[in-house]
Order: C-alpha cells, then sequence, then structure tokens
C-alpha cells in the first residue's frame, strides 16, 4: 500500500489550532483515534448505529464515523478530552462521575457531548427532551435512568441552581 | 509477614460486621454510602483505555478470516497470495495453532483457527499481521480456501435426530452435546398430592450480549521472550491457562491484563480465538500485534443467550402450594461448546430456591447446531426456566383463582434450609420483595382491574451469587486480594478481579478503606493482571463483590491487625481499644491520643518488617453429593420481583411497557448508588429481551445471522426504556462481605415474565415465548378471535432417549445428597 498519498488539514480541535495529515477516505473517527491519538471517542458499529462516536463538529453532534475528515476542514470539532477546562470538569462530566451514570463508560463520551449540544440549546430540558436528545444514543449498562438523572443535575448546576438527586435515586423507594 | 493463605474458608459469621474489631452498621464510614467510583472520573473524561485505545510502537494489525459456509471440510487453504502483498508480515492457519481449548474441561472443543473442519458461519480459518488494518484486511481477501460442504444441522430437532454427520466427535449421541437426568424424591407421590396439574411448553429465543466495546486484544511478544496480552476479557485466569496451553508455552512466560471492559454481560468469559491468535503472530513476527473485532464479528463471537425450549409439568395443590415440578429444557447450543455443559445444569438448577418445591425433577439436553456457539449471558441459563415457571405459576393461580402475588408469597422457600435438589438457601428476602412491589404498584387496584390494553403482570427470581464450584476442580481460594502498605501510608490493593462496568474496582476499595479508616480514593486499585495481582476466578456468575469483598476484608482485617499491636505498643493502649477512622488510629476511649495512619503504617513496618497481607476466599462447601451437584450451589441467593405495566395495541399487536415496579434483596448496599445502577440496567436489559431482542437466523438451511449489526439487532434505546421505580431489601446475609449479595444479573430474571404475565393481564392471550413481538400477539390475538387457544407458543418438544434419572432422595426424604444405588431392571 505505498502509492496512497496523505490528505493534509487544518481545523480547530478542541479549542485549539490544529494541523493533520492522514490516509484520504479516513473517517473523522479514525483521524481522531489513529492520527490524532485522542482515543476517548469510542466506535462501536463504525456504521452510524450506536452513537458511541459522537463529537461536537461546530456545536452540533456529529457521528464521527460517518463524517470523512477531510469534511473537518476549517471545522471547530470538539472530543470529549476538550470538555474539561483548567478549572475543572464540566458539570455533565462531574453528574456523571456522581451519579454513577458512566458504567463501563464506553458510551460515556458520546453522551456528554450530545447532553452537552442539548444544554446549550435548551437550559431546563424536561425529561422527555432528554429523552428525545439521547435516543440516538445506545448504553447497554445503565439502563439510561442514571444519565438522565445526570444531565438534569448539570443543567441544574449550569443554571446555578442547587439540586440534588431525590433519595429514591440513590437508596431506592422505602 | 502475615501470610495465612486462608484456606479454611469463611465459616466466621457475618464478614466484616461480627468478630474482633467489629463494626456495627451504624459505624460504617464508607460501606453503604454513595461514594463515586474509583475509576469514575477517569471514564468521564475519555481517559480510561479499553484494549483498542492501546498502541504500541511498531505494532502490527490482524484481520481473521471466517468461514462463510455454516458446516464443510477444509480441503485446502493457500495463503501465498496475501503474503505476497507488501506491508504483510505473518498469515498462519489452523495447523499453527492446532492445540484445543476450551473454557470447560469437558469441552475443549475449540481450535484458534479451524483445522479441519468449519461449524458455523463465522468460524474463525486463517489470520494475517500486517502493517496497516487496511492492509490486512487486503491480505485477508487474498487467503483462498476450499472447502467440501457437509450437510448443516440447523435446529435442535434436527441435533437429535442426525447421527451424520456430527458436528463434533464427541458428546452423547448424534448431534446431542449432553443430556442430564437428575430425579430428587417421589414424584409419583407428588403429582398424586396434587389438586391440579398442568403442563405447558415456552420457548425463549435466543439472544445477544452486545457490548457497545467490541472485543479486542494486543499481544507483545517481547525481547525477553516474555508474551503480554492486553485484552478486553471478563476472566484473564482463564485466558492465561488457555494461552500456555494452546501457545505450548509456560504460564510463567504469558501476562495476561485485562483491559477495563467496555460492557461483558458474559460475553466476554471465554477464551478467545482472537486472543490466541495475536499471541501466535506477535511470536512469529516479534512485534506487537493488535486485533478489533467488528461489530458483524462480536455476533459470531456470541457466547450468548441459549434458544431453549422448554415443558413444565407442575402439580399444585388448592392452596396454590407445589406438590411436584417435572422440568425439561432443550438448549440449542451452536457450533462448540463453550459453558454450554454448565449452561444445561443452570436451566434446571434454580427453580427450587424461591417456593417450596418438595420433589423434583429436571432433564436437559444441548444439542450442537451450526450457529454460532452460545454460552453464558446475564442470568446464565436461569432466564429462560425462571420466564416458563412464572408464567406457568400465573396460569396456575388463574385456574385457583387465586392472586398470583399472594399465591406466590405464602409458599416461599424458608432461610436456613436445603433444597430438594440440596441447595442450601441462606437469607431470603423475597417475601419482603413481594410486598414492597404489590403496595408500590398498587397492584390490589391495578391487577385484573384495568381497561382491556392494559395489563399488570408480577414475576419473582433469584440468582446465585457466585458459583459453589471452580470451573476447572481444584481446591484453591475462588478470589485472592493482596494487599501493600507503604511507609508513606499509601495502599495498595491487588486482585485478580476484571472491573466490567459493574465497580468490582470501587469494591475493593471501599472495603479496605472501610476497614483501615481511610478514603476509598486514598488506596491505589491494581486488578487483572495475571503478574501483578492474586488469582481471581474472574466476573461471571456475579461472584465478585461477595469473593473478592470476602477477601479483602481478610486481608484488610489482617494489615489492621498488625498497626494495631504496632500502635497499642507505642501509644501503651489495649489493642482492642483502637480504632480506624478518618486515616487516624486513635483509642476509642481518648480520641485525641492516636497517630495518623502513616504513622501507623511507620510504626508497624518499624516493628514487622515490610507491610503486606493477603487474603482470600473458599465458598462453603455444597451439600449435594451427587454427579451434577456442582451446578446450582452459591454461598447466597438474592431475589427480585417485579411487577409490570404493559399498554397492548390490539390493531398493530404492539406492547408498551410504561413502568415497572421491582424490589430487590441485596442483602446489603455496599454502595447503594452502585446497585440502583445494576438494577436499572438489569431492567433495561430484561426489557430488550422481552420485547425485541432475538439472535435469529435466515436461508441457508437457517444458519445464517439474519442482521448482524446494531441497526438490526433491535435493542431498547431511550424512547422504548421504562420508568424503574426500585426498592431495596437489606436482608444481610451471613456469607457476604457487610452481608451483601449480588446484584449485577438476578434483578433481570422477573422481568421477562412479568411482562408476558402483563400481556395476558392486558388481553387476555398468552405469549409463551419470548420475545414478545407484535406479530406474536396479532397471532394469539386472532386464535382468541376465532375460538382457538388464545397463546402463541411452542405445542411440544422432542422425545429423545433419556439417561436413566439419578434419583437422590430429598432432605425430607431423609436423603444425605448421594445418588441412590441404581436397581437392575430386568425385563
Amino acid at each position: 500500500m505505498t502509492d496512497r498519498q496523505k490528505a493534509h488539514i487544518r481545523f480547530t480541535l478542541n479549542g485549539e489550532e490544529t494541523e493533520v495529515a492522514f490516509a484520504p477516505h479516513k473517517t473523522l473517527l479514525e483521524v481522531l483515534r489513529e492520527d490524532l491519538n485522542l482515543t476517548g471517542t469510542k466506535h462501536g458499529c463504525e456504521l452510524g448505529e450506536c452513537g458511541t462516536c459522537a463529537v461536537l463538529v461546530d456545536g452540533r453532534s456529529v457521528l464521527s464515523c460517518l463524517m470523512l475528515g477531510l469534511d473537518a476542514e476549517d471545522r471547530r470539532v470538539e472530543t470529549v478530552e476538550g470538555m474539561a477546562t483548567e478549572e475543572g470538569l464540566h458539570p455533565l462530566q462531574e453528574t456523571f462521575a456522581d451519579t454513577g451514570a458512566a458504567q463501563c463508560g464506553y458510551c460515556t463520551p458520546g453522551f456528554l457531548l450530545v447532553a452537552k449540544e442539548l444544554l446549550a440549546q435548551n437550559a431546563s430540558p424536561t425529561r422527555e427532551e432528554i429523552k428525545e436528545a439521547l435516543s440516538g444514543n445506545l448504553c447497554r449498562c445503565t439502563g439510561y435512568v442514571k444519565i438522565y438523572e445526570a444531565v438534569e443535575l448539570a443543567a441544574a448546576r449550569l443554571r446555578g441552581e442547587e439540586l440534588e438527586l431525590p433519595r429514591e435515586s440513590v437508596y431506592g423507594y422505602e | 509477614m502475615a501470610t495465612n493463605n486462608g484456606h479454611e474458608g469463611n465459616g466466621r459469621g457475618r464478614a466484616g460486621l461480627d468478630g474482633e474489631g467489629a463494626k456495627t452498621p451504624q459505624d460504617l464510614k464508607v460501606v453503604g454510602k454513595p461514594f463515586r467510583k474509583v475509576d469514575a472520573r477517569s471514564k468521564c473524561v475519555g481517559a480510561t483505555k479499553f484494549a483498542d485505545d492501546i498502541s504500541l510502537p511498531r505494532m502490527l494489525y490482524c484481520k481473521i478470516l471466517r468461514s462463510h459456509v455454516p458446516h464443510a471440510r477444509i480441503k485446502s487453504i493457500d495463503c501465498s497470495k496475501a503474503l505476497a502483498l507488501p506491508g504483510v508480515h505473518a498469515c498462519i492457519t489452523g495447523k499453527d495453532l492446532p492445540v484445543p481449548y476450551g473454557i470447560l474441561p469437558v469441552s475443549q472443543d475449540e481450535t484458534a483457527l479451524c483445522v479441519e473442519k468449519v461449524r458455523f458461519i463465522g468460524d474463525p480459518v486463517a489470520a494475517v499481521a500486517a502493517v496497516d488494518e487496511d492492509t490486512a484486511f487486503d491480505a485477508m481477501n487474498l487467503i483462498e480456501v476450499e472447502y467440501e460442504p457437509l450437510a448443516a444441522v440447523a435446529t435442535i430437532e434436527e441435533a437429535v435426530e442426525t447421527s451424520e454427520p456430527r458436528i463434533h466427535e464427541y458428546g452423547d449421541y448424534n448431534n446431542v452435546h449432553k443430556t442430564v437426568h437428575l430425579e430428587f424424591g417421589d414424584m409419583d407421590e407428588g403429582f398424586g398430592e396434587a389438586d391440579v396439574v398442568r403442563e405447558d411448553t415456552f420457548f425463549y429465543e435466543g439472544n445477544t450480549h452486545l457490548p457497545m466495546e467490541q472485543h479486542a486484544a494486543v499481544a507483545h511478544f517481547d525481547a525477553d521472550g516474555k508474551i503480554t496480552l492486553w485484552s478486553s476479557t471478563q476472566t484473564p485466569h482463564y485466558v492465561h491457562r488457555a494461552l500456555a496451553k494452546t501457545l505450548q508455552m509456560p504460564a510463567a512466560h504469558i501476562r495476561v491484563i485485562a483491559t477495563p471492559n467496555g460492557g461483558g454481560f458474559g460475553g466476554k468469559s471465554d477464551p478467545f480465538n482472537h486472543e490466541i491468535v495475536v499471541c501466535e503472530l506477535s511470536r512469529r513476527t516479534k512485534r506487537p500485534v493488535k486485533v478489533t473485532l467488528t461489530r458483524e464479528e462480536v455476533f459470531y463471537c456470541h457466547r450468548g443467550r441459549h434458544p431453549v425450549l422448554m415443558k413444565s409439568r407442575i402439580g399444585v395443590k388448592k392452596d396454590g402450594s407445589i406438590t411436584a415440578l417435572d422440568f425439561q429444557s432443550f438448549l440449542d447450543g451452536g457450533a462448540y461448546g463453550s459453558y454450554g455443559v454448565a449452561s444445561t445444569f443452570y436451566t434446571g438448577a434454580l427453580q427450587t430456591v424461591t417456593y417450596d418445591v418438595p420433589r423434583y425433577r429436571f432433564r436437559g439436553l444441548r444439542a450442537f447446531t451450526n450457529k454460532p456457539p452460545c454460552g453464558p449471558k446475564r442470568g446464565h441459563g436461569t432466564p429462560q426456566p425462571r420466564f416458563a415457571l412464572e408464567v406457568q405459576l400465573d396460569k396456575v393461580a388463574e385456574e385457583l383463582k387465586l392472586d398470583p402475588a399472594e399465591m406466590r408469597l405464602k409458599h416461599l422457600v424458608k432461610p436456613d434450609t436445603v433444597t430438594a435438589n440440596y441447595l442450601r438457601v441462606g437469607s431470603i428476602g423475597l417475601g419482603a420483595c413481594i410486598e414492597k412491589v404489590v403496595e408500590g404498584s398498587d397492584w390490589k387496584n391495578k391487577f385484573k382491574k384495568l381497561p382491556e390494553g392494559r395489563g399488570f403482570g408480577i414475576a419473582c427470581s433469584s440468582y446465585i451469587c457466585g458459583a459453589g464450584l471452580p470451573i476447572y476442580w481444584n481446591s484453591m481460594p475462588h478470589s485472592g486480594v493482596q494487599l501493600r502498605l507503604d511507609r508513606q501510608g499509601g495502599v495498595c490493593v491487588q486482585c485478580g478481579s476484571t472491573d466490567i462496568g459493574q465497580g468490582s474496582d470501587s469494591v475493593l476499595a471501599y472495603v479496605v478503606a472501610e476497614i483501615l479508616g481511610i478514603d476509598p480514593f486514598d488506596i491505589r486499585v491494581v486488578t487483572a493482571d495475571t503478574d501483578l495481582t492474586p488469582v481471581d476466578l474472574g466476573s461471571y456468575s456475579s461472584r465478585v463483590t461477595l469473593m473478592t469483598g470476602n477477601a479483602a476484608i481478610q486481608a484488610a482485617e489482617r494489615a489492621r491487625e498488625l498497626l494495631a499491636k504496632a500502635v497499642a505498643e507505642k501509644l501503651s493502649v489495649p489493642v482492642d481499644n483502637l480504632s480506624f477512622a478518618e486515616r487516624r488510629v486513635f483509642d476509642v476511649e481518648n480520641p485525641e491520643v492516636g497517630v495518623s495512619f502513616a504513622e501507623a503504617v511507620v510504626l508497624a513496618e518499624s516493628k514487622f518488617g515490610t507491610i503486606g497481607t493477603v487474603g482470600s476466599y473458599v465458598p462453603p462447601r455444597a451439600p449435594g453429593r451427587f454427579k451434577g451437584a456442582g451446578v446450582g450451589p452459591s454461598p447466597a441467593y438474592s431475589y427480585s420481583v417485579a411487577v409490570a405495566e404493559v399498554e397492548v395495541d390490539v390493531e398493530t399487536g404492539y406492547v408498551n411497557v410504561p413502568r415497572i415496579w421491582v424490589a430487590h434483596d441485596i442483602g446489603k448496599s455496599i454502595n447503594p448508588m452502585l446497585v440502583m445502577g445494576q438494577v436499572e440496567g438489569s431492567i433495561y436489559m430484561g426489557l430488550g429481551e422481552a420485547l425485541m431482542e432475538e439472535m435469529v437466523y435466515r436461508e441457508n438451511r437457517n444458519v445464517v445471522h439474519k442482521f448482524p449489526s446494531l441497526l438490526e439487532y433491535k435493542s431498547p434505546t431511550t424512547l422504548e426504556m421504562c420508568d424503574v421505580f426500585t426498592y431495596l431489601v437489606e436482608d444481610a446475609d451471613p456469607n457476604g462481605p457487610f452481608g451483601a449479595k449480588e446484584v449485577g444479573q438476578g434483578p433481570l430474571l422477573p422481568v421477562m415474565p412479568a411482562i408476558a404475565n402483563a400481556v395476558y393481564d392486558a388481553v387476555g392471550v398468552r405469549i409463551d415465548e419470548v420475545p414478545i413481538t407484535p406479530e406474536k400477539v396479532l397471532a394469539a390475538l386472532r386464535a382468541k378471535r376465532q375460538g382457538k387457544d388464545a397463546r402463541f407458543g411452542p405445542t411440544r418438544v422432542p422425545s429423545p432417549d433419556w439417561p436413566d434419572p439419578l434419583k437422590v432422595l430429598t432432605p425430607a426424604e431423609g436423603g444425605d445428597g448421594k445418588e441412590m444405588p441404581r436397581v437392575a431392571v430386568h425385563s
């Protein structure tokens, strides 16, 4: 496989200007994982079926397994590695950790980014709106319940409100 | 140092609560609290390294060529074109790895690459290693294989009847892998006492684990001639053994590291061909080699839920008490043994631990067919018979005009008893579980009282907290923990257990932190590395919290004892007066008198030398002494009850489940937040099995997987997931660490029958088959309208040649757990 010419793009990755060269047929998922060594973005099917590889491109969630790396030229891409800042974790990351919304953690990056997109558009989503927004992401561990709760807690924190999980979410009903 | 290896088992009352240095539940600082998992932060920032995230310098990539025919002899394999492709470094076939292996000692029927025959579409035939994945893929497609087709065996019935060709050269007869026939007590007497005798048949379709992470492995044959394998496996110890056998290398030269699993559910519990293949490719190329399965390949790996056809004959008195149960199960095992012999026994083991079953007969048969091999999925062998039993009991309750919840509640197994099939039940919180969901769901005002199309159903279940016996016979501990304390106050806990997302790493930290009085986040947890950690058998059979928890308690108590002796001497305080809490060791009567935990370690190291302790766990001996008594015994049994609410659309047959109430007898929550997550995840997975998930095949004699993809294999999204109302019942078990029992698998079990029973309450049809799809509901509704039997499900089961029964007198009949002498019958 010697005659393959590498493609070369510039884009903004997690807030930093980035240049990368890669085989031109590669998906954004492959470029992130293999050429930029950002393995936080996962793959579950590589056919656009599971949402595990979701990243934000110009603030909108995109399945990185269905987008060519070449199409990221001049775009703003955000992966899970870019969610935390020097000040600390993103509130969603905190609440996912606090509630046990990340069990095996494999689908977590995709859920975090789609949830971040949701909260950017809707500061006070209802449970039904959260379900709708996350319906393209599969999780086999949690039954989604703790994920909903984590999103609701994070939304409240981003609004500057104090919100705790109800007792029954932690210990069950009496 | 303290190195008692702990062979005494665990006869010391409630571990962690009684005995020396006892703590009452009120004193607990860590156990029972909703701490974060110790690895939660890594998982939420994308830092957790799963197997496919590992990349090593000079690493090659492996692709595996798989059979596209279901059953054939391999006439020839030609790798020359693949090897000629630039960038290809090796190509191997079955001849290069001919030593058979398999998870069970009785089923060593796999090879890493097929040697003479292929047995299902997806069976691995040859493998390549190349500089990148694309080159490996191209090379794989250049391998030429010539097959001589053989007739394929597609169903249980065919397997029973077909003598040639045989898929394997071993097994009971024809294509029957294994038959079992156990009889406990006088069945004629039992059915004679019954007021009602029912016979029902059921079918539970196979389904698969569908972990979000595809299996991946990286092998590195290093410069010193040793191999390290990183793999997404639930059972590094068994992989270690399989590698030593198949690679013909000393186990001491092989290191297996289980990476955090991106979901397991039983699907990463077998040693897999791809793990062996990358080791061999690395040994040949002297370079690291990685394999990552595609989603399609994960469907071929499978080892998931066996499709099981069942017939249950039950005798009951008018009050709903069971007089006898005669259960038959027929398992479609697929092409290899895997855990199948154990699965077969499990379809007959746990029927007796919920309600009193005084006499019990079990016949089980596992068939080989030319399909991906089945194995253990969450609940291993138990969801299928539990579905049958709980739906049958619903029919019994209706026939006897009894409330199905009350009927169950009246006839529960008593605590601290031995069942007819010699399972020792310790704590049983089942009654409290029934009461919780009945009250919480407003059962009495809903069941049989909702309008047409809406219904309520209830079902109970039980699951083991670890198997009583190891997979390969030995008398060593099932779980080992090693603690290392350093003079800076650092504590490292080392254990062979594998975190598959359930939080087993955190459980180790919580337990050790509780006993040593430190913060769980102070502890370094090193797990699942055969070079660094004592053996734990693996993350299966819901064994990890109970077994590693008890081993960790033992190791931590031994460390505490050393520290306490040294501190007592220093402070001139009696040892018994010392308390360990808040990173201090102090006199309980005079709390200001004390030292920091780090100082305590310095004192102990000064007095005793380097501080390291070990703990281990061996399950108690089970009472059964007959052949087959090894499957079913457990140190403890968890209990779960679910009430499901359904809405059935009679036009489309679509079943919607808006709500499930579930109560789970956890013994004691080590971390309630993680327990809740396991319950909710179990309800989710049960909902998928109940309504949509199925491993089904088509065309070409019904052996081509119908839809090996995440899109077409339907699993619940957020839009299908029901609301869950969870109740935790804490009936502490003396064998559990701090009283804890399992939660990873049990709560899944009642979901499917509860939904089936609710469908009957809603529209008056019995769907005696899982999954409950719209077509089946519509067919049953049509039958009902036409005045036929208002049900969908199988009507008959095969009549194979069963072996003579192995008869055991029940404990009530004065039995001793041994097989009765067989009497020769002369005709």
